[in-house]
């Protein structure tokens, strides 16, 4: 047995060399505190352990290997995924070793980080995973000690029958378990009897990601690897012509690459390519339509007045109800187009080598990777293999496979392993953007105040629909109208965390606001007035739960002391998106005049929190990035080029721009239904709402830092 | 090219590179220190927050010729087992989202606090500021901060 303390880098990359499942290796729970505790390597534990199925493996020293098929992008699903199959076997968590899976379409489903799916997914997965190999371990046991299996107890790895005085760990029985048939159905654990699930479990990458070890897909290296790095077009151009001379005179550089519309240098390391990218000469001319942000304010006016809409909604008759109000409330609000831009820049490792390809890199959709390099290079995608690495943040940049495919144009014309590495500018001039969208929308109120007809129209920018038709308001207006036009750009957009809701969520909840106040109503009565209609008398369908609905409300409403103090100012606002709900409170504080941003208050059910450490971070990471986006970024285009090139003019929050963030979840008594993104929407709407609250200022577009209506209020953010 | 002598976590080492060649690029492509990591190359992030001689460093623009004899500390040399207070206060309080920048993190706040032991939150917060976390960590930062100063 080989005595392991701490893994060198040369041991991780040998690790990462052999071990056919994962390059990506957490070695959990080596107590810093105790480094002389004798620990098998993974490796070690690897080559003797038996597979239960695709998730578990279990080695005769009673080492659990469990295996993370999604990618780790900040969610934590690398530790919450095993917690669930943990809970299930009885495991010993201390005993658990945590592996990133490669892609493998046939032994895992869904193996892709996006809309808040994972876990929602994969739980009953998860959990028939970890109980079905319970099942044999303690059928093993039984047959062993020639005893009744319903006599036989597990708990933290060790089997144990009270009769016979027996126990033993898992490994024991992992020989006689691995040849006995996993049932197919099998008796789940109730909720109640849970031990791991619900209990705060740390990330288990956590001492790699403290000691710098290479986690990230910009860490990867091979021997004989080469680097690039890649000039994209103008959005709406192609190259004209190129002038490749100074960059191939630059010392380490070895190639110059053309294809489509790019241009890659390809050298020995990483900084002589930065250089030679600039020295590149490339004359673009128009290959389609060259916008600039003056042009989508024109598109956005024409549009909203006379473009051709999809009908996505359409209950009672709005026109008689809008002609026969008591007062019209409307107002318009609008979204920059913003970058991803995940702290790792976007970088992927090819090979190609003749009818096969290696690929390994941050990517949240391995399989679109696998396919897209499958049909460049023309082969079955069998032939390709992909690694998945930690990812940098992701943010729905990763959903793309574009720098997976540079990757693969380059290796293939080079003959040779690569890894293409973006620059920041790159990530922000690169492309795939969060869409930028105007919406109108228009409210009549009767005589008590009373909502008697909606309407919303959409312009998004290849924003697809800008509207989620079914979502609240839907179902608690008799006449409502939600319509949604789409213009073509040249420039390119993606999902972005909480793909549309990030803005809607914003401009609805806004809007709401200024409806109720137009009504007479306080913010938190007026939603629970239209949740209740919803909830007694629905009009049509509904997209959404209300009951978990007005339950946020009303948690919100309770713990950030909704309208109890005179000097706090408030704004609220509510918001269901991938499958779960968030309300929220911002609070601003006026402190001699200054109005102060000192707390948000959250109340989230997103169902069972499988890990509350995770939970808390992602609605508190959630608010966090909804109110950075929402206060200070934007993305301006001139003739096709971004403005905003890197950090110094593309702002992202800060640490002493952050508010106390106090998150409270719900036990509603639901699964998991996620939560990588539902915190995020309601945050811009809350804090919109506050500062009217606090100011009279009412913020229809962001960034609200860039408004003119902001540039007076000289708003603090502290948290005393 | 030109041959530049480097001490990097108390080790000697050789290179040859432009002199332009900014030390970030030095440490993760010629001496595999990845764990300083690149995001922005402009002094804005604080991803590839290192310290030279003890003070924290952009090393995505400091040339490698202006490095001289200081000495380099980066992430895997900020300790030999991992256990520096900074970093156990990180895992203790679980800093980490997608870890991407925490590396920087722990620099920037084991250099401020070898500088400034019994740190306010506010001198805490000024000193963070510097570095940006794209996740949002930053309440967990300022808590294992504070909770480092507590042990150290």
């Amino acid at each position: 047995m080989k005595t392991v303390t701490r893994e060198s880098r040369r041991d991780f990359l040998k690790i990462a060399g052999t071990t056919a499942g994962s390059l990506f290796i957490g070695f959990n729970w080596f107590s810093c505190d105790s480094p002389k505790v004798e620990v098998l390597s993974t490796e070690e534990v690897l080559a003797q352990a038996k597979s239960f199925n695709a998730y578990l493996s279990i080695s005769p020293s009673g080492d659990v290997v469990i295996y993370s098929p999604n990618p780790e992008l900040g969610q934590n699903i690398k530790t919450s995924f095993p917690m669930v199959v943990a809970e299930e076997l009885d495991a010993d968590w201390g005993k658990v070793r945590v592996l990133q899976a490669n892609l493998d379409t046939e032994k895992y489903d869904r193996q892709l980080t996006g809309g808040s799916g994972a876990m929602p997914h994969s739980w009953e997965r998860l959990r028939k995973a970890g109980a079905t190999a319970r099942y044999v371990l303690v059928a093993a046991a039984a047959k062993m000690w020639n005893v009744p299996a319903e006599e036989i107890t597990v708990e933290n790895g060790i089997i144990s029958h009270s009769g016979s005085k027996k126990s033993g760990h898992f490994g024991e029985f992992v020989a006689e378990a691995a040849q006995m048939k996993a049932p197919e159905e099998v008796k789940l654990k109730d909720k109640k009897d849970f031990k791991i699930i619900g209990t705060p479990v740390k990330n288990v990458d956590s001492r790699e990601i403290y000691t710098g070890k290479p986690l990230f897909g910009l860490d990867f290296y091979r021997e004989g690897m080469m680097h690039a790095m890649v000039q994209r077009a103008p959005f709406g151009m192609k190259i004209k012509s190129l002038d490749d001379a100074a960059a191939k005179a630059v010392s380490g550089v070895t190639d110059v690459v053309t294809f489509g519309t790019s241009v890659a240098v390809v050298g020995n390391s990483t900084w002589p390519l930065m250089k030679a990218k600039k020295l590149l000469k490339i004359e673009y001319e128009a290959d389609g339509s060259v916008e600039s942000s003056a042009d989508h304010d024109r598109i956005f006016k024409e549009l909203m007045a006379n473009g051709k809409a999809d009908v996505r909604r359409q209950d009672g008759n709005v026109n008689s109800a809008f002609q026969n109000a008591a007062k019209v409330v409307s107002a318009e609000y609008q979204c920059p187009f913003l970058a991803h831009s995940p702290m790792e820049p976007e970088n992927f490792f090819a090979h190609v080598k003749g009818d096969r390809c290696e690929l390994i890199g941050p990517t949240q959709t391995p399989d679109r990777a696998r396919q897209t390099a499958a049909a460049i290079l023309g082969i079955p995608a069998d032939n390709v293999t992909v690694e998945i690495t930690r990812l940098g943040g992701g943010f729905g940049r990763r959903l793309r496979a574009d720098y997976v495919e540079e990757a693969v144009h380059i290796s293939k014309a080079i003959n040779a392993p690569v890894k293409v590495t973006w620059s920041r500018e790159d990530e922000l001039t690169g492309g795939a953007y969060r869409p930028a969208v105007r919406y109108r929308f228009e409210a009549a109120l009767d005589a008590n105040g009373t909502m008697i007809g909606y309407k919303l129209r959409g312009v998004g920018m290849n924003a697809g629909n800008t509207t989620r038709e079914n979502n609240f308001p839907s179902g608690a207006v008799d006449n409502l109208l939600i319509e949604s036009v789409n213009y073509e750009s040249s420039i390119t957009t993606n999902a972005w965390r909480a793909p549309i809701t990030n803005f809607l969520a914003y401009a609805e909840q806004s809007f709401l606001d200024e409806v109720a106040l137009e009504a007479g109503k306080d913010p938190v009565a007026f939603r629970l007035e239209l949740l209740d209609r919803a909830k007694n008398n629905p009009v049509g369908q509904l997209g959404y739960d209300v009951d978990r609905m007005i339950g946020v409300v009303k948690t919100a409403a309770e713990k950030g002391n909704w309208g109890k103090n005179p000097n706090i100012k408030q704004g609220f606002s509510v918001y269901f998106s991938h499958r779960s709900y968030v309300a929220q409170v911002a609070d601003i504080e006026m402190q001699g005049g200054t109005p102060v941003l000192k707390k948000i208050t959250a109340a989230t059910d997103c169902g069972m929190v499988v890990n509350p450490t995770g939970a808390n971070h992602q609605v508190r990471g959630g608010i966090v990035d909804g109110m950075g986006h929402a206060m200070y970024t934007n993305l301006t285009f001139e003739n096709g080029v971004p403005k905003q090139r890197n950090y110094d003019t593309y702002r992202l929050i800060r640490l002493k721009e952050v508010p106390e963030i106090e998150p409270h979840f719900i036990d509603s008594g639901y699964d998991p239904t996620g939560l990588g993104e539902p915190a995020l929407p309601p945050t811009g709407g809350a804090i919109a709402n506050a500062i009217f609250a606090a100011t009279g200022r009412r913020l229809r577009s962001q960034p609200f830092i860039e408004q003119k209506e902001f540039s007076d209020i000289k708003l603090e953010i502290r948290r005393s | 090219m030109a041959s530049f002598n480097l001490k990097v976590n108390g080790k000697s080492h050789q290179v040859e590179v432009e002199d332009d060649t900014p030390l970030l690029w030095v440490l993760r492509d010629h001496l595999g220190l990845v764990g300083t990591k690149f995001s922005c190359g402009i002094a804005q992030c604080g991803a590839c927050t290192v310290h030279l001689n003890g003070n924290p460093t952009f090393s995505c623009v400091t040339p490698i010729s202006s490095v001289g004899n200081a000495e380099v500390t980066t992430i895997e040399g900020l300790s030999e087992n991992g256990d520096h207070p900074v970093q156990k206060a990180w895992e203790e309080v679980d800093v980490a989202q997608c870890g991407y920048c925490q590396g920087g993190q722990i620099m920037q706040a084991a250099a401020f606090l070898k500088q400034n032991p019994n740190p306010s939150m506010e001198e805490i917060d000024n000193a963070m500021n510097r570095n940006i976390c794209r996740c949002g960590t930053y309440h967990k930062i300022r808590e294992a901060v504070a909770q480092a100063a507590k042990n150290m």
